[in-house]
């Protein structure tokens, strides 16, 4: 299957099976979108009619296509659906934990899918008992992977951080026996951050994602204190000495948008005029009755959006001021390699989350359902975890018949688990809404990566 | 040129899967492989 498209200028053809990426000049693109359709002595003949060009150049153009074909990067066959069940086989091991380390939250955001950090259930903070066991229980559960990865989440992690110093401490310990490698995230709103908390960060968290939604109206309507003030003023100031602080190590500012703030390029130029230059924005996780819910009538709005800022991603790049977008961050040549394209994101089966009393489900997004609860981490994963961990194995890009036609189904690997059971009730179910947005985020990428590509070799 | 390629996946059947990349849920956690890294590719 080929994908092709207009963006930005460019026009682009990718090729699904081997994830192929082709920035064709206006005669080229005509004849990859009729080739196979008609002959190519009636290519030929279209290509020196609408454009002019020669007999010569005609049989160029459809020779470089024809070229491609034959190295097997356009129109080429998808082979890979016998992989899905030599993945099946393989034995199940763990490498990712999130560490629900806090159930409870200073902020009281309306929007937030965790229910004000609780998920449904009581305040709680992880102690550090269940932390210990939580990475004993990994290293059990790894097989041979060497890189392991803990997320410290909440909730507001931060309300626990002596528990999270305890746990990485004792993680490093162990790291050094089982000839292990810990790689740290944590996510955090800000309110606590302090010089004690950006210089532990900077030394042992690979990554820190800083949640703030941009504009201050737009972050103070859902981003407020349990006394109903806005958090902005408070967090801003931080977020700026901690990344700064980061130096060459990752960080992310996080956004959420909602059907209050379709138009979030104005939020990301307050980021950018903020000084923050990783930047992260996703669309709001809510039922769909929920006022902050994307709304279908939303959804050009929000399109627009992510034009704008593949634009402003090239502009300043060209100006020497670039900045990074999560979404737009796509390594072409050293991507993902298919097994992982056709795994995903590894919920319920090698990523689990782990709530403050050490029991597993599958993601964070699930925690607090009791249909998904895995076991725990003292006892590891039961029958139903089993059962559970069987379920998301079988969620992948070819097990829904809604991805057969889609271009992108190696670039989401079928889509988010959490968002299919939200939207049709169903782990293999597809968030269509969803697709609609990574679909447009994925072309505004690949023109950005077309603007890199071709102002380099000028 | 007419057609610049800009980069395939049947090469990384042969030489992928190896599972130490890291697990995309980085910045989102929200919209989960399109970003992923493959570290032993990178090297």
């Amino acid at each position: 299957m080929v994908h092709l498209f207009k963006r930005l200028g460019y026009n682009i053809a990718v090729d699904t099976a081997s994830a192929s990426v082709h920035v064709l000049d206006e005669v080229a693109y005509e004849a990859v979108s009729l080739y196979g359709k008609i002959p190519a002595e009636d290519i030929a003949r279209e290509l020196e009619r609408k454009f002019g060009i020669s007999g010569k150049e005609s049989a160029e153009c459809i020779a470089d296509v024809e070229a491609l074909v034959s190295a097997g990067t356009l129109f080429s066959e998808d082979k890979f659906r016998p992989d899905v069940a030599v993945l099946a086989k393989r034995d199940p091991v763990v490498k990712a934990l999130c560490l629900h380390v806090a159930h409870t939250c200073n902020l009281d955001c309306d929007y937030c899918f965790a229910s004000q950090g609780k998920y449904h259930g009581e305040r709680a903070l992880m102690p550090f008992e269940v932390g210990r066991r939580a990475i004993d229980f990994l290293i059990e559960n790894s097989g041979s992977r060497h890189n392991l990865e803990v997320d410290f989440f909440g909730g507001e992690p931060l309300m626990n951080f002596g528990v999270v110093k305890e746990i990485v401490a004792y993680a490093r310990e162990r790291e050094k026996e089982c000839g292990k490698h810990f790689r740290f995230t944590l996510t955090t709103n800000g309110m606590l951050v302090d010089d004690d908390v950006i210089e532990f960060s900077d030394r042992e968290m690979d990554n820190v994602v800083m949640s703030l939604d941009g504009r201050k109206e737009v972050n103070d309507r859902f981003r407020k204190t349990v006394d109903g003030v806005g958090s902005y003023d408070i967090i801003v100031p931080k977020f700026q000495k901690f990344a700064a602080a980061r130096g060459e190590k990752e960080y992310y500012i996080r956004g959420t948008f909602t059907h209050n703030n379709p138009d979030f390029m104005k939020d990301i130029d307050v980021m950018l005029d903020l000084g923050f230059t990783r930047l992260s924005m996703e669309p709001v996780v809510a039922p769909p009755d929920s006022p902050s819910a994307l709304t279908e009538e939303d959804k050009a709005t929000v399109m627009r959006q992510y034009e704008l800022l593949a634009e402003r991603m090239i502009q300043r790049r060209r100006a020497g001021t670039p900045f990074v977008f999560y979404h737009y961050m796509l390594d072409l040549e050293h991507g993902p390699c298919i097994y992982k394209r056709i795994s995903g994101c590894g919920s319920g089966t090698e990523y689990m989350a782990v709530t403050p009393k050490g029991e597993l489900y599958p993601c964070h997004q699930f925690v607090g359902e009791e249909r998904f609860r895995m076991g725990d981490v003292f006892g590891g994963v039961d029958a139903q975890g089993e059962r559970i961990r069987a379920e998301f194995k079988r969620c992948n890009a070819y097990s829904k018949p809604e991805c057969e036609d889609c271009w992108a189904r190696l670039y989401c690997s079928g889509g988010c688990a959490a968002n299919g059971w939200h939207s049709t009730g169903d782990v293999n179910g597809v968030y269509a809404y969803g697709c609609d947005l990574f679909r447009c985020r994925m072309e505004c990428a690949l023109a950005v990566k077309a603007s890199e590509a071709l102002d380099n070799a000028e | 040129k007419r057609i610049v390629t800009l980069n395939d996946l049947n090469t990384s059947r042969k030489d992928g899967g190896c599972g130490e990349c890291q697990t995309s849920c980085s910045a989102c956690k929200t919209s989960c492989v399109a970003n992923q890294k493959c570290e032993k590719s990178a090297k």
